[in-house]
């Protein structure tokens, strides 16, 4: 085995991953766990300051329900997210974040976020629940929080969570490496926040060259919150719920301001725009297809009938939107500073948050309030948030609950999963769809106040088996052996029949999902023999998962990385199977049951046994709370 | 190539205790080669064009080149990022410059306190409020 020197860190609250979620956790559970002489630690796999899906910044903060003004209720944002979902969603998770959101904004302000004011020092809404902000900065400053709330002696940044130590059915803490010196750790807790993002990579881009990596989400979300959980045999949910977003082509810069601020139409290449055109289709997914605003799924349909009817390409027509607004200038020098002022706005949109999109612009000659852009669907990505709801299964707050959902949804503790000592916070946790980074940060402080009650209350009491450990060590270890052993034997590494290197091992997974699982080259498209094949074709890939080869550390992560995207896209792949409809027909369409029906008007939930390895697909009710 | 270095204006950071284009990258993409003391993007097509090697280079010596599958040549966007705010510089293919400059952050660097300022109430494990609540809500939280 690889001369690794093993680290064991002891803990009582570890939370694994760096990103939003992770931030909120430590905010929170830093100041519960001082209450009651508790140690956080947290780990990331890069570096907090600019490490999750808000790394490069963000233009906007997507969910705030502003209950202060009293212009919306929780019972809005519920049945935004519900109608959104195509009904399936988790009330009482989704009402629980949208409690504590504002909240969360209000910290963000205090801490040094800029947030738009208008002239009477009220917020600028881009939409009903979205807010402008100069974001830039954004996840260092909710970094800087968290760091200073928990202290940088408790923060291991550049260490890699593989997954999880079990002790019987409680989760004893976590495993992982060290990608920048040849270190093992183990982390010993006793309890577990997971908050290790999304999956973006499981489907093949639209562009598989260099642009590979200008993913919609970024490209370190490898599915690791989604392995951590079922590998620890939690219940998961939405597993088939993949989130395809509508951007700007290619580069995908963010619409969201075009659409909600600026009130931009999308038209084909005839100018007709498909939200009028296509409205009668509307009619076949009612009653979600009738609701305001019409659901992201549908929105997508439309587009997509309309691409598939060879009528693109698809445009924002932002040169109508912006000159829509100067107009209302009252005189030419007022419409001169209104031009200068959108034109601004419209760049640091993408500057913020896409950089690569005004690259793009420029690189095109493209003015936008000159000439309109392309829109386009991007592929499949697995998220909690946004359209998305994959992820673990959790328990809502007791105070939310029900008659009718008491026995269902709730066992004890918030936020915790079917494993006892797991909680699970944004991308980690799924139906709580539209939490995006505001209410992802807030389900973190909800999880780990809810984690250090837990440590408080149950006193877990864990045995950590050596042998065991020392197996995982040994396992997880394995590629870089493999590539010692082997990597003589052919002139050029890359090309050897004893292993797979990760990113082939990837672009294998990725041709399967695409063609067999509903991807781009697709047409988001699928149906029962498809799947079958798609399964035996993972069969083999799982089989081949035990060659993957790693030159280096950085390799050794990216092989991981893969083993976790192959895991959410096992299970995507299960539920899509399971699940004998179509309700979500601008995510994926299974062309063999083309209708959406009542009686799977149900979560399609699933885990692995962690013995036997077996799958097993689980209906659970939905059930309303208001 | 997405983030390249040029090698003219990398020093390695030898003044510094760590590489800040590694240290920063949450992809893992750069490496320094000790024995040049420069450093390269190891996977660019991993790149995500976050900028943020460009944004902590202290030589400056980062830059982007747009994806090459399907960008035409010749556009730049360079930021320069201070404490408080960042400027934007612009180059169209067809030599057009614009230039925009947006604040970044409202408070000093590092001043970030956890609660605040808001008071901390419950002392309750069980309620559901958090740290920072009621007074964070800046209005009545929603109990059932």
């Amino acid at each position: 085995m690889a001369n690794f020197e093993t680290i064991e860190v002891s803990t009582d609250l570890l939370i694994v991953g760096g990103g939003m979620a992770a931030c909120g956790a430590a905010v929170e559970g830093a100041y519960w766990a001082k209450k009651n002489n508790l140690k956080v630690t947290m780990v990331d796999k890069a570096a907090v300051d600019r490490s999750g899906a808000v790394a490069m910044g963000l233009s906007a903060i997507n969910q705030y329900v502003d209950l202060k003004s009293g212009k919306n209720t929780l019972e809005d944002y519920v049945a935004y997210v519900r109608n959104d979902l195509m009904g399936v969603t988790r009330e009482d998770l989704v009402a629980n974040i949208a409690r504590h959101v504002d909240s969360t904004v209000h910290l963000f302000e205090k801490w040094g976020l800029p947030i738009w004011k208008d002239a009477d020092g009220n917020y600028v809404h881009e939409g009903r629940w979205q807010l402008m902000i100069n974001g830039e900065s954004y996840k260092v400053v909710v970094a800087e929080a968290a760091k200073n709330a928990i202290g940088n002696d408790n923060i291991y940044e550049r260490v890699f969570i593989v997954g999880p130590i079990m002790d019987g059915d409680k989760c004893a803490g976590a495993v992982g490496f060290s990608v920048r010196e040849n270190k093992f750790y183990i982390f010993k807790a006793k309890a577990t926040i997971v908050a290790l993002g999304g999956a973006v990579h499981v489907f093949k881009p639209r562009s598989a060259g260099e642009g590979l990596g200008r993913a919609w989400y970024p490209p370190w979300n490898s599915g690791s919150s989604a392995y951590f959980t079922l590998k620890a045999g939690a219940e998961m949910t939405c597993q088939e719920v993949r989130f395809i977003p509508v951007r700007f082509k290619d580069a995908y810069g963010p619409v969201g301001a075009w659409f909600l601020l600026f009130k931009s139409r999308a038209t084909n290449a005839k100018g007709e725009a498909y939200m009028q055109t296509r409205r009668d289709e509307l009619e076949k997914w009612v009653p979600y297809g009738k609701v305001k605003p019409v659901p992201a799924n549908l929105r997508n349909w439309l587009m997509l009938l309309d691409v598939m009817d060879g009528l693109g390409p698809i445009y924002m027509r932002t040169e109508e939107a912006i000159k829509k607004i100067a107009d209302e200038s009252p005189d030419a020098k007022a419409y001169k500073k209104k031009m200068k002022e959108l034109e601004s706005e419209a760049w640091e949109d993408f500057l913020d948050m896409t950089i690569s999109q005004a690259i793009l612009w420029a690189a095109t000659n493209t003015a936008p309030e000159e000439r309109s852009s392309e829109i386009a669907a991007a592929e499949p990505y697995f998220i909690g948030s946004h359209s998305g709801a994959s992820g673990a299964w959790l328990s809502g707050p007791e105070d939310l609950q029900t008659d009718a959902t008491k026995s269902d949804y709730f066992w004890g503790y918030e936020c915790m999963s079917t494993v006892k000592g797991i909680f699970c916070a944004g991308d980690a946790s799924g139906a709580s769809s539209h939490k995006f980074s505001s209410g992802s940060h807030a389900e973190g402080r909800i999880a780990a106040k809810s984690a250090v009650r837990y440590i408080v209350e149950e006193k877990p009491s864990l045995n950590y088996d050596a042998a065991a450990l020392e197996a995982m060590k040994a396992e997880i270890l394995k590629p870089l052996d493999l590539f010692e052993e082997h990597k003589d034997g052919s002139s050029d590494p890359e090309i050897n029949p004893n292993y797979i290197k990760p990113k082939m091992f990837m672009f294998r997974l990725q041709k399967m999902m695409d063609e067999y699982v509903g991807g781009v080259t697709a047409q988001f498209s699928t149906n029962k023999s498809l799947l079958t094949k798609g399964m035996e074709l993972m069969t083999f890939l799982k089989e081949d998962s035990a060659n993957l080869a790693a030159a280096d550390l950085h390799e050794l992560m990216r092989c991981w990385e893969n083993i976790h995207r192959m895991w959410q896209a096992e299970a995507h792949m299960r539920t899509i199977l399971f699940r004998e409809e179509t309700r979500w027909p601008g995510y994926y369409f299974r062309s063999d049951t083309p209708t959406m029906k009542d009686e799977w008007k149900v979560f399609a939930n699933c885990k692995v046994d962690p013995k036997t390895g077996e799958w097993e697909m689980i209906k659970r009710p939905i059930h309303a709370i208001y | 190539m997405p983030s390249y270095v040029i090698p003219d204006k990398c020093d390695g950071c030898k003044a510094l205790d760590k590489t800040a284009c590694q240290h920063i990258c949450p992809n893992d993409l750069m490496v320094l080669n000790k024995d040049l003391m420069k450093a390269y993007n190891c996977e660019p097509e991993m790149c995500w064009e976050c900028y943020n090697c460009v944004k902590i280079c202290p030589t400056q010596a980062i830059e982007v080149r747009g994806y090459a599958d399907f960008v035409p040549m010749g556009a730049t966007v360079s930021p320069m990022r201070s404490t408080d705010s960042i400027m934007w510089t612009v180059k169209f293919r067809n030599g057009t410059l614009k230039r925009f400059k947006f604040p970044i952050r409202t408070t000093a660097e590092g001043s970030a306190v956890p609660d605040g300022g808001y008071e901390t109430g419950t002392e309750d494990l069980k309620s559901p409020l958090l740290f920072t609540e009621p007074g964070s809500c800046e209005t009545e939280f929603q109990a059932k």
